[in-house]
């Protein structure tokens, strides 16, 4: 008894200040949550305890910081803006692009720039829900309706067809810096409260969960400090903020999922990409991909006469084609668009053997199914960029208080024109899952919610990851067998018209899987 | 999930040192603003009843140990993956359910983020406040009563740690003591209480005098039927250990007939009734027609 006395004595002088403290913070809290309070709490100090100083630093209290203000990001913040249920709450950027704060967001006059994206039906569907879509279409955009891929082999060639799916576009090819001004501009014109913190994340500090807290000693744990269910970050430029989630839309090299500590997994493709503008005589309409031994060529339409080169080739050629001088490489690029490294596929109903001629009985070619040569290219119109490609996804997209939506989420090859869509099906989905939570009056920073989006997300991704990998592994091989295998399937989506149809809805986003629907 | 078995009895041995007094509740309740003074002094003299010099300092060092004691308890309620799990599981959808029929019946639009400003709940056997903390971040003033003291003061914890549910009281009493008390609300909520109560139909008076009149009424419980007994004792007891052995009785599950007509005769209507359905595919539960095992009542109070 005399020793549960004493004891109780000792943790009671450690204990009393602190709570005298607690019921400070409490009383604060309580009346105002918004207020930032200033100055000392009332109460000894105690020289046994760290005062974690939350108060009297004015650190700033977000709903949501989202780290990276990019295309997916700022997608993410317009979406919540553009609801009711999450129109109300306080959100963070934080991204050192001195653009996010800087108005009007591009100018129209600038020379076409090569990152752009190809925009699914499906994504064209969320802008247009959000309201930013109205912003591109004042900007320099293509819609295209027609699709061509072929390969070098000459054994065979698909075309796709918007009205195939009786749809009228198949996608449309926009800058990245109009889809992001766009989005800009969208959240602008809403009053949402977005604050936005020109810097980089450094660090990042996790409230503890439940089960690694112990019953150590007293006196070794932090003082009961309201801010211990909330996330902590702190900016390089030496700001500290607190916030309830984490949105990590960093890009592939993200941050957050570093101090998160997300495992990933994942290879270098030994592939560089080189991507470029150009520009032709005549208006470009259909969007072109022929796969050559090295890696892909596409050609997409910009609008204007411009469209835009991403060639997928090894390391060592990508240095020479980026050095070498503008008239080499437009010729090269024609070269590769046409008769380069193998012969045109024919298009004639009975001709390349009988081998191909027996899905093709009784269908009839109409004009806009034959083969068709891509537009000539004339000129160069911007500089040459090189990227190395890489596959890369994390094994969670969630824990306590993180999310990771976009690249930070899963990097893929640009063959098919999917990773960015896949970015923005992740903003729209996480955003709806934040609004159901907050329907039913969750802890947006709760697991059990974050992990909807995820069961949502992951599953479709990762299907998309490995039909893109698949593709990318397939062409990368130049045995013969192979390549009649694959001209083959070619063929067969070109001709059976459900298969057809079926890929065209899936790469448009329409359809959730790309078969048996 | 040793260490969470352990913290689990942990809980279990606390209980039993701490032994919760009913003398306790109506000094905090006549006078709220010294009740923590006053209350942990009592409670200190009922621990450790040989010392009578107990003062103001060992009174609070109790109240700061017993804190600092529930801390790290109060997360096991709150750990989403703990003993817990399938109440958090089951939460969004009794809250959808209540959303939908509050809204509807106070006019408020739910597609607002706090669409029950104003409104005056009542969450009769709160426990830990898994249902409370919800309906304060939709706006609602929130009152968590719950009979055993240990939960009460892991509610406290917790809400205390964000500022939108700091502003929950929660007090260890019954609904009776707060029919005494004269306690009015607009809407009266007991989930998966009444089937634990000695008597339901007095339960449900108790409930019927705290809502003011055209106020609602929402009790969820489990159905008497040979589903119930399948799942709710037989799988979720025994089977998949959701839940302690001897958590439920079945002879005191309600069926819905007599739930409706033990709250006619308390003078509740019934407007809404619906069912929860678990599904081990998705792992989640659901709304749904079937009533045959879950389900949840939502009434209001007849005008006099």
């Amino acid at each position: 008894m005399q020793l549960t006395m004493f004891c109780t004595r000792v943790i009671a002088r450690k204990l009393y200040v602190n709570v005298s403290r607690l019921k400070v913070r409490h009383k604060h809290f309580c009346t105002d949550a918004a207020t930032r309070v200033s100055g000392s709490n009332c109460g000894q100090p105690s020289p046994e305890h760290k005062e974690t100083h939350d108060l009297s630093n004015n650190i700033q209290h977000y709903d949501i910081a989202i780290v990276g203000g990019g295309m997916v990001g700022m997608a993410l913040a317009c979406s919540l803006a553009s609801m009711p249920l999450t129109k109300h709450l306080n959100v963070a950027i934080i991204d050192s692009n001195p653009a996010l704060g800087s108005r009007p967001y591009f100018n129209k006059e600038d020379p076409p720039d090569p990152r752009v994206s190809t925009v699914t039906p499906a994504t064209i569907s969320f802008f247009k829900d959000v309201g930013a879509w109205q912003y591109i279409e004042q900007h320099r955009h293509a819609y295209f309706d027609k699709m061509q891929v072929w390969d070098y082999t000459g054994l065979g060639y698909t075309r796709y067809n918007a009205q195939d799916i009786n749809k009228e576009v198949l996608g449309c090819v926009v800058e990245n810096k109009v889809l992001h001004g766009s989005l800009l501009s969208c959240i602008e014109n809403t009053d949402f409260q977005k604050t936005i913190y020109p810097s980089k994340l450094s660090s990042m500090t996790l409230p503890p969960s439940p089960s690694s807290l112990g019953m150590d000693s007293t006196s070794s744990r932090p003082p009961l400090s309201s801010q211990r269910h909330l996330a902590k970050l702190e900016l390089s430029d030496g700001n500290s903020l607190y916030t309830k989630l984490v949105v990590g839309a960093d890009g592939g090299k993200s941050r957050v999922r570093e101090l998160a500590g997300f495992k990933t997994t994942g290879w270098n493709y030994s592939q560089n990409a080189i991507i470029c503008t150009v520009e032709h005589t005549v208006e470009n309409g259909c969007a072109w991909q022929r796969f050559l031994p090295a890696g892909p060529i596409a050609l997409l339409p910009m609008g204007d006469n411009f469209s835009n080169i991403v060639w997928t080739m090894n390391p060592k050629e990508s240095t020479n084609r980026k050095l070498m001088n503008e008239d080499e490489f437009v010729k090269d690029v024609n070269n590769a668009l046409d008769y380069g490294y193998g012969p045109h596929p024919t298009s004639s109903l009975f001709g390349s053997g009988e081998m191909f001629s027996w899905p093709r009985a009784g269908v009839t070619l109409s004009a806009n199914d034959c083969f068709e040569v891509p537009p000539k290219v004339v000129k160069l119109a911007s500089e040459r960029m090189v990227f190395p490609l890489s596959l890369r996804h994390a094994s969670d997209y969630v824990s306590k208080h993180v999310v990771l939506i976009g690249d930070a989420a899963h990097t893929v090859h640009p063959l098919a024109g999917q990773g960015v869509n896949m970015g923005f099906g992740d903003a729209f989905a996480l955003s709806r899952v934040i609004a159901e939570g907050i329907a039913v009056g969750s802890d947006i920073g709760e697991v059990t919610v974050l992990k909807k989006y995820e069961a949502e997300r992951k599953p479709a991704n990762i299907m998309m990851m490995g039909i893109l990998d698949g593709f990318q592994k397939a062409y990368s091989v130049d045995f013969g067998p192979l390549n009649i295998l694959r001209a083959a399937a070619l063929h067969g989506a070109h001709f059976i018209s459900p298969l057809k149809r079926s890929i065209i809805s899936y790469a448009s986003g329409e359809q959730k899987l790309p078969l048996f629907t | 999930m040793a260490s969470k078995l352990g913290r689990y009895s942990h809980l279990r041995a606390l209980s039993s040192a701490i032994s919760i007094n009913n003398h306790i509740r109506s000094p905090h309740f006549s006078n709220p603003n010294r009740a923590p003074l006053s209350f942990s002094y009592r409670l200190f003299s009922n621990a450790f009843s040989s010392s009578s010099t107990g003062g103001f300092q060992r009174a609070s060092s109790l109240k700061d140990l017993e804190l600092a004691k529930f801390a790290s308890i109060a997360e096991t309620w709150w750990d989403f993956e703990g003993p817990f799990k399938p109440l958090h599981v089951m939460n969004p959808t009794r809250l959808a359910f209540i959303r939908s029929t509050l809204c509807r019946h106070f006019d408020k639009d739910p597609n607002r983020a706090r669409p029950f400003e104003g409104i005056k709940i009542v969450d009769v056997g709160c426990g830990g406040g898994i249902l409370s903390e919800p309906l304060a971040r939709m706006g609602a003033t929130v009152t968590g009563v719950d009979a055993v003291e240990k939960n009460i003061k892991i509610a406290r914890i917790h809400a205390d740690l964000d500022p939108v549910t700091s502003t929950i009281e929660y007090y260890c009493t019954t609904a009776e003591k707060l029919v005494e008390e004269d306690r009015k609300f607009d809407a009266v909520i007991a989930l998966e209480v009444i089937e634990h109560v000695a008597n339901p139909a007095e339960f449900c008076k108790s409930l019927a005098a705290l809502t003011v009149p055209d106020g609602a009424t929402i009790i969820s419980t489990i159905n008497r039927s040979m589903r119930s007994y399948a799942t709710a004792i037989v799988a979720a007891e025994y089977l998949l250990h959701w839940l302690p052995k001897g958590t439920h009785e079945w002879s005191s599950f309600l069926t819905p007939e007599e739930l409706v007509l033990i709250l006619q005769r308390a003078n509740i209507t019934v407007r809404e009734m619906a069912g929860f359905v678990y599904s081990p595919l998705t792992g989640r539960w659901s709304l749904s027609d079937d009533i045959r095992v879950n389900f949840i009542v939502f009434g209001t109070k007849n005008c006099q």
